[in-house]
């Protein structure tokens, strides 16, 4: 009872934040919003007999990438942009946008539909991190694997990126 | 129900008594600490207020609650009065982890000492602790002032090098302990603490908690020789108070996680276990005064070298070498 009560706040809670994360002009107050929305997520999971993915959750997301996108906002000293006047788009430019909401209104419909605490949604072994970590080293280790080959591919093409601007700036200051 | 009454008041003793004490910790580790800088430089420190000056934390609080609480012209009103409650908040919640005491007996049964026992407590303290930053940040934006923009934004790229490092030291620890829960942590060093098994992770770790409570040497983000104060320049009155309680607060919540993750948390001979944490913080938190009385500010790249260079592949080296011994022991 209780944990249907606190699973519909939170889930209120992290609609609202997001939807505020989207219209906010000030990018800082979206990086908030967008932190709370995800405080709100974790607490779903550890709701849901889940406290690993929950920690996981607000390490990753809240503590390291919103902190990054805050560093990078705060370095370029990104201001609210005003409201720019363009004519109004055609239904060309809207199509996608309304084809994405109504996939995502019929998602929600659908998983309101399910009863989240009673429902059997996630098995027991994902419960406890000794369990899960079995389960991802044993029954998971290719796609495991094949993740963090994609991730050392993309560290190695930024390292390469970031490599040729500053061979390049090292030119110019040459010439 | 009577049963259930019992619990919850037993939970309520707990927090207020993890309140009172870590307050009560923190507000004198103030006056120990300008005690103990005094005399290492010669000097005094203060001994006006009452006896050897021990009713200097009272004054200090009485004086900070009767200014003026001051908010900047163009200042961001909300986040600018929010930012120093996140500071102290997030320090006192990693305390919810922490076991400070073996179980005791009280009413004929068990309680153990610590306020919840979580299976993922290491992740919970870095999760918890990757949050405090947003304090440091946003004071300092919101603030709508050059120095303390520059502090925040220090402070940010501090955590984001140290954070990294601060979790890798703690893996081989896990490896050691075979648990995320830090009361595991705490029995599995019952014969030797884990300092003396892998004294490398105990060095990084150490270097990542200085740099995480913003102290010298890895003050940068309140260095007030460049920035007057860093991201808490614009503050007066108790949110500054906060702000300076909170920095405390976190000296001695990371005092208890060294104490706990490498010191063997309570176990000692002889002496009654929650003397024997009390002891041990103490001692971390004397050592960090020391450090302050006797390091210098890191240059800015300096910092950034230690932390990328050196620290991070040496804790995934230890965690390789670590990760072999286990498995050679079997």
């Amino acid at each position: 009872m209780i944990a249907t009560v606190m699973f519909y706040l939170l889930g209120a809670v992290a609609l609202g934040a997001t939807g505020l994360a989207i219209i906010q002009r000030n990018p800082v107050y979206a990086v908030i919003y967008l932190v709370k929305s995800i405080f709100a997520l974790a607490l779903i999971f550890y709701l849901l007999g889940a406290p690993l993915v929950a920690a996981l959750q607000v390490i990753v997301y809240a503590g390291a990438i919103m902190v990054l996108f805050l560093f990078v906002i705060m370095m370029l000293e990104v201001t609210p942009t005003n409201a720019s006047t363009r004519s109004a788009p055609g239904w060309v430019q809207w199509a996608p946008v309304l084809l994405l909401a109504l996939t995502l209104v019929t998602l929600t419909l659908v998983l309101i539909g399910l009863d989240p605490v009673t429902s059997e949604g996630i098995p027991r072994w994902h419960a406890t991190p000794r369990d899960f970590g079995y389960a991802l080293f044993k029954e998971y280790a290719l796609a495991v694997k094949i993740i963090s080959f994609q991730l050392s591919f993309a560290a190695v093409g930024a390292f390469h990126v970031g490599m040729t601007e500053r061979r390049r700036a090292q030119l110019e200051d040459q010439s | 129900m009577s049963d259930m009454l019992v619990t919850l008041a037993l939970i309520l003793g707990k927090l207020l008594f993890i309140f009172g004490v870590v307050l009560f910790m923190a507000a004198y580790l103030v006056l120990a600490e300008r005690k103990i800088l005094g005399r290492m430089q010669l000097r005094y420190g203060p001994n006006r207020v009452g006896p050897f000056g021990l009713m200097q934390p009272l004054a200090d609080v009485i004086k900070l609650l009767t200014k003026e609480d001051f908010v900047p012209a163009r200042a961001d009103k909300w986040l600018f009065l929010i930012a120093p409650g996140i500071t102290a908040v997030t320090a006192l919640l990693v305390f919810a982890v922490i076991p400070f005491g073996s179980p005791l007996e009280i009413f004929g049964r068990q309680v153990p000492l610590v306020v919840v026992d979580l299976n993922i407590g290491v992740l919970y303290f870095l999760g918890v602790s990757s949050m405090a930053v947003y304090g440091v940040v946003l004071g300092g934006w919101a603030s709508n002032s050059k120095y303390s923009l520059l502090g925040g934004v220090r402070g940010l790229s501090q955590m984001v090098s140290y954070e990294l490092s601060l979790g890798l030291s703690l893996v081989p620890v896990i490896m050691m302990a075979r648990s995320f829960s830090l009361t595991d942590i705490v029995m599995a060093q019952q014969s030797i603490p884990f300092v003396l098994l892998n004294p490398v992770a105990f060095g990084v770790f150490f270097i990542c908690v200085l740099a995480e409570s913003n102290r010298i040497p890895f003050d940068l983000p309140e260095a007030e020789n460049e920035l007057v104060g860093g991201f808490h320049t614009e503050y007066s009155g108790m949110r500054f108070g906060l702000f300076f309680v909170g920095e405390y607060i976190n000296m001695v919540v990371l005092g208890s996680l060294v104490t706990v993750f490498f010191l063997g948390g309570w176990n000692g001979p002889w002496l009654p276990p929650l003397l024997w944490f009390l002891f041990k913080v103490l001692a971390v938190c004397a050592m960090f005064i020391w450090i302050r009385a006797s390091m210098p500010r890191l240059r800015y790249d300096q910092l950034m070298n230690l932390g990328w260079k050196i620290l991070l592949p040496l804790s995934l080296v230890n965690i390789l070498v670590t990760g072999a011994v286990l498995l050679g022991l079997g």
